[in-house]
């Protein structure tokens, strides 16, 4: 069964149509790469599992670890955030006036217990709660090789650095879904390569499934254990990194006018 | 050991003394000394400044509440006397009319004032900005209408009078008596919203300001946090309306207009928004500004009587012209300018500046 099935998922923007009945899955402990050209409805896909856009018809299902299904598509973005999906956007979502540190803090918010009251007295238990969190938080910091950057303001770091603390703060929630939307936009080949060993390791390691959106054709094919190919909202191909390279509808939608030449 | 002294600083070892409110052994001692001041200056000081120490006390406390929903969680208000007028009236009339002694009334004042403040923050759930700004006008206005209208409860336009409490035997309206009262709750004010904003919950205000669509989807239930931090906020307002009720004896509805509500604004943003220490740096500057200049109004008067017809005018202008001045030159209010005075001792005699 697999962990993630959205069937004849539809959205609507307006007159324009960003899904048109699309199907798909993402399955347990796969890395699944979701590419296709601008404007295809990549970033919807994401918005609508994560409950940041209720699509017009269809469902979204998560089969939880416990064998219930819920139906994401009716649930609000901090219920999906409970469930273990966790994600990074397109254009960096930090909380810009505080530290690495603090960031990543927020991302243990639902793993952690305390109130207004609990904070306000901070007394032994909401500071052994903190403390304890702390723990969970450096870890991550440490698997991400952030030490240097945490207590610097997330606004004033470089870009790269930003998305690397983005994709910190998904991972804190400990997820079971991880979405990256983009995560290698706009970074140089060295940062690249290292945000691509990042996503493995924590696929490999940690054993989360892992929907990844990217238009740098050369770091799916080695990352991805399976591609699925979109345009204008619909799934024109899926398969294995090598078929969905050799397919003839996929070349003509995609790869053949990709943004930076991979096609060839 | 959690910490370790080095002549160039101080390494934390432990997370929880790096996490502490006053990891460092300097802040312990201006803490110290603060304390003593505090201790002190009652007996020092005359009826007139202590009286406005009481009221800077009081301001602390208002200006402490309406930070956490408009600095700290991004939810702008105009609705700050309206909530102040609900804590001092509910106060007022639950110790009038009910019969609580008085530290029963207060608490169950701030309470049914965090109830309103969660009411009139529906709008935030929908409205942001100015056009929630115009929302809770809304609030003002019904709440203003209700004082002097409904005056079977609140006695309209004649102000409610209320017998003087007393504190240990004496009467809590002299201002001696009340320093100590306003003092701890000041005190109080500050370390509870100093520890809310380094602990989960103040996260979460913090994050539903800066960023509302990633707070949601880190599992942060949105609608939820702004009515909290409405209610919050509103129970510290709250409170500072109650001590104005019981620190005055009368509660007259000529306090919480409007004006009461922009005068607290200005108190926030001029000291530092998102700040515990700006809310008691604006309040401070803002309740001894018309004082100060009130002050040399009156020596002037002395000395060129034929001025006097022009001094409210003159002052009326300076208050506005201070408040501009910060404004333009240290937008990030006193706060800041505190803290680049710090960093200058920091490292003082080094001419070395932070950033
Ligand atoms: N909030 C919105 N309002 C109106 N139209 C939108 C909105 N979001 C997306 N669209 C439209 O929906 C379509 C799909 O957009 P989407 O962002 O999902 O594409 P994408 O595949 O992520 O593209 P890109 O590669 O440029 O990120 C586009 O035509 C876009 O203009
Ligand atoms: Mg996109």
């Amino acid at each position: 069964m697999p962990l993630l099935e959205l069937r004849d998922l539809t959205l609507r923007f307006g007159g324009v149509t960003a899904l048109a009945g699309l199907d798909m899955e993402v399955r347990r402990g796969e890395l699944l790469a979701l590419i296709g050209p601008n404007g295809a409805g990549k970033t919807s896909v994401l918005n609508c599992i994560s409950g940041l856009c209720r699509p017009g018809s269809g469902t979204i299902t998560l089969h939880g670890r416990d064998g219930e299904r819920h139906a994401l598509h009716r649930l609000p973005p901090h219920r999906i955030a409970a469930l273990g999906v966790a994600r990074t956007f397109q254009n960096i979502e930090l909380f810009r006036h505080m530290t690495v540190l603090e960031n990543l803090m927020l991302g243990r918010h639902l793993h952690m217990r305390g109130g207004v009251l609990a904070g306000g007295a901070y007394l032994g238990r909401q500071r052994r709660r903190e403390i304890e969190q702390r723990r969970q938080v450096e870890e991550v910091i440490d698997f991400m090789n952030l030490e240097p950057l945490r207590n610097q303001v997330v606004g004033q770091l470089a870009y790269g650095a930003q998305r690397l603390v983005e994709m910190a703060r998904a991972l804190t929630l400990d997820p079971a879904l991880l979405l990256l939307d983009e995560p290698t936009a706009g970074m140089n080949a060295e940062e690249k390569e290292s945000m691509a060993r990042f996503i493995l390791d924590l696929h490999e390691e940690r054993g989360i499934a892992v929907l990844v959106i990217d238009h740098d054709i050369d770091v799916i094919m080695d990352i991805a254990d399976r591609v699925v190919v979109l345009d204008f909202g619909r799934r024109i191909g899926e398969g294995a990194p090598a078929e969905v390279r050799a397919d003839r509808a996929v070349i003509d939608a995609y790869l053949g006018r990709a943004p930076n030449g991979a096609g060839d | 050991m959690n910490r370790m002294r080095y002549e160039c600083g101080v390494f934390h070892t432990r997370y929880a003394s790096e996490m502490g409110l006053r990891p460092r052994p300097l802040q312990r001692i201006r803490l110290v000394l603060i304390a003593a001041a505090i201790v002190v200056y009652p007996f020092v000081a005359n009826g007139y400044w202590l009286d406005l120490a009481n009221q800077v006390a009081i301001a602390t406390v208002g200006a402490i509440g309406l930070n956490i929903l408009v600095g700290y969680t991004g939810q702008i208000s105009l609705g700050q006397g309206a909530f102040m007028a609900i804590g001092a009236y509910s106060a007022g009339l639950l110790t009038l009319q009910a019969g609580l002694p008085w530290a029963v009334g207060i608490p169950v004042a701030c309470c049914i004032t965090a109830a309103a403040g969660a009411f009139f923050g529906l709008p935030s759930l929908r409205l942001k900005g100015l056009y929630l700004a115009i929302a809770t006008l809304a609030a003002q206005e019904i709440v203003e209408w209700l004082m002097t209208h409904w005056t079977w409860l609140t006695g309209g336009t004649e102000a409610l009078v209320l017998a003087a409490p007393r504190l240990f035997g004496a009467r809590m309206n002299s201002p001696f008596v009340f320093y100590w009262l306003g003092a701890a709750l000041a005190a109080g004010t500050a370390l509870f919203a100093a520890n809310l904003f380094r602990s989960r919950m103040g996260r979460a205000f913090v994050a539903v300001r800066d960023q509302d669509i990633a707070a949601s989807v880190i599992g942060v239930d949105v609608a939820r946090t702004k009515l909290l931090a409405f209610a919050t906020s509103s129970f510290l307002v709250g409170l500072a309306g109650a001590m104005i009720a019981f620190y005055r004896n009368i509660v007259s509805w000529e306090r919480f207009t409007l004006e009461t509500s922009v005068v607290y604004l200005a108190m926030i943003i001029v000291g530092g928004l998102g700040s515990v220490r700006g809310s008691f740096l604006g309040a401070a500057l803002i309740t001894l500004l018309p004082a100060l200049i009130n002050n040399v109004g009156r020596a002037v008067q002395e000395t060129a009587p034929q001025a006097a017809g022009l001094l409210p005018h003159v002052q009326h202008a300076v208050f506005g012209l201070v408040i501009i001045v910060f404004l333009i030159f240290e937008p990030r209010g006193l706060s800041k300018l505190w803290g680049n005075v710090k960093d200058y001792f920091h490292v003082w005699p080094f001419a070395y500046r932070k950033g």
